[in-house]
């Protein structure tokens, strides 16, 4: 029975590399499930469920020749994921405000505490080298409430942070 | 039971686009309360529109009146809808009985007006905003072929193709 792995690539930006290491994928057999890419700083990264008949080290050897020829590394690990496991969040949160240390941590704790279950996270540095700006998204479930979400960010917005909680209400037609 | 099923994607019926209601007799109002009970038995279900369970004429129904704190119009039957005025933009979650197990963000108008007929093909004319006017425009869409998916955002951003609603 195929198997579900997480395969992870990460090395310098080019393009095409989609593109190469899903063509070697699916000539090898593998069938793709949920996948994020992003690009970051000046790195390619993407984490893709990757479906696989082989063990994980038959993979390996699969991928192997398109990671080396695209100056990639690459990690892969077998999971208990399946697919149509969709958490629904139902808040999101947008975070900015003066890069300095511990902003993700602060946030995040302050919002863990209060019973947020984070589903998507992406974060950004934007501004100037002089006057970095740090920007964050999260969807989650709030686990307690909303009401405890936004009691919590208003302790971290006391401290030069601006936060932004909507509430994520899901129109089903 | 409802004799009616909810076609999900990629069922070619669905990209389809719905032709005007013409008879408005008793069959046409014995179809309204079937697929109301599919919409009202449906989890969340705020809306349903006539090609979602396979006939491609004009109609849709749409009832947010279970939400809390939001303006509506209660139980809406609205058979060859137009919207005829749009103004302003606004990105919400969407989910469809058509497309189980995904959401995804969407921009639609924030407010609009809609030309109607009712059930009794009674002349109606209806401004509304935010959360029902994204109902009504997610069902209007499934009359022209047009399903959510056809009109995502990134989930990363904000950002949204300029977009002409007509």
């Amino acid at each position: 029975m195929a198997k579900w792995y997480m395969l992870t690539l990460v090395g310098k930006d080019r393009p095409g590399i989609v593109a190469h290491v899903t063509a070697a994928l699916f000539d090898g057999g593998c069938d793709l499930g949920e996948t994020s890419m992003l690009r970051l700083g000046d790195c390619f990264t993407i984490m893709m469920m990757v479906k696989h008949n082989g063990g994980a080290k038959a993979l390996q050897q699969q991928l192997a020749p398109v990671a080396e020829s695209l100056g990639l590394h690459f990690h892969i690990d077998k999971i208990d994921g399946h697919l149509h496991r969709h958490l629904q969040p139902d808040v999101h949160i947008a975070v900015y405000g003066a890069d300095r240390p511990g902003i993700v941590a602060k946030v995040t704790n302050a919002l863990d505490e209060a019973g947020l279950n984070i589903v998507n996270l992406d974060s950004d540095v934007g501004g100037t080298e002089d006057k970095p700006i740090y920007i964050m998204h999260i969807d989650g479930v709030a686990c307690e409430g909303i009401a405890a979400l936004e009691s919590a960010l208003a302790i971290v917005t006391q401290e030069g942070i601006q936060a932004k909680l909507t509430p994520i209400d899901v129109m089903i037609g | 039971m409802s004799v009616f099923e909810i076609l999900t994607y990629p069922d070619p019926r669905l990209k389809q686009i719905s032709v005007p209601v013409v008879h408005f007799d008793d069959e046409l109002r014995q179809f309204i309360i079937d697929i109301e009970q599919i919409m009202r038995s449906s989890p969340g279900g705020v809306g349903i529109a006539a090609p979602q369970v396979g006939r491609l004429q004009r109609i849709v129904i749409v009832d947010v009146s279970r939400k809390s704190k939001i303006e509506h119009h209660g139980r809406l039957v609205l058979i060859n809808p137009e919207i005829t005025a749009y103004e302003g933009y606004t990105k919400g979650r969407e989910g469809c009985m058509s497309v189980p197990d995904y959401t995804g963000n969407v921009m639609r108008a924030e407010r609009i007006s809609v030309e109607y007929c009712d059930e009794h093909s009674t002349q109606h004319t209806l401004q509304t905003s935010g959360y029902e006017a994204r109902a009504i425009q997610h069902e209007i869409d499934h009359l022209d072929g047009l399903l959510f998916l056809d009109r995502l955002v990134s989930r990363r951003n904000d950002l949204f193709r300029r977009k002409n609603y007509h």
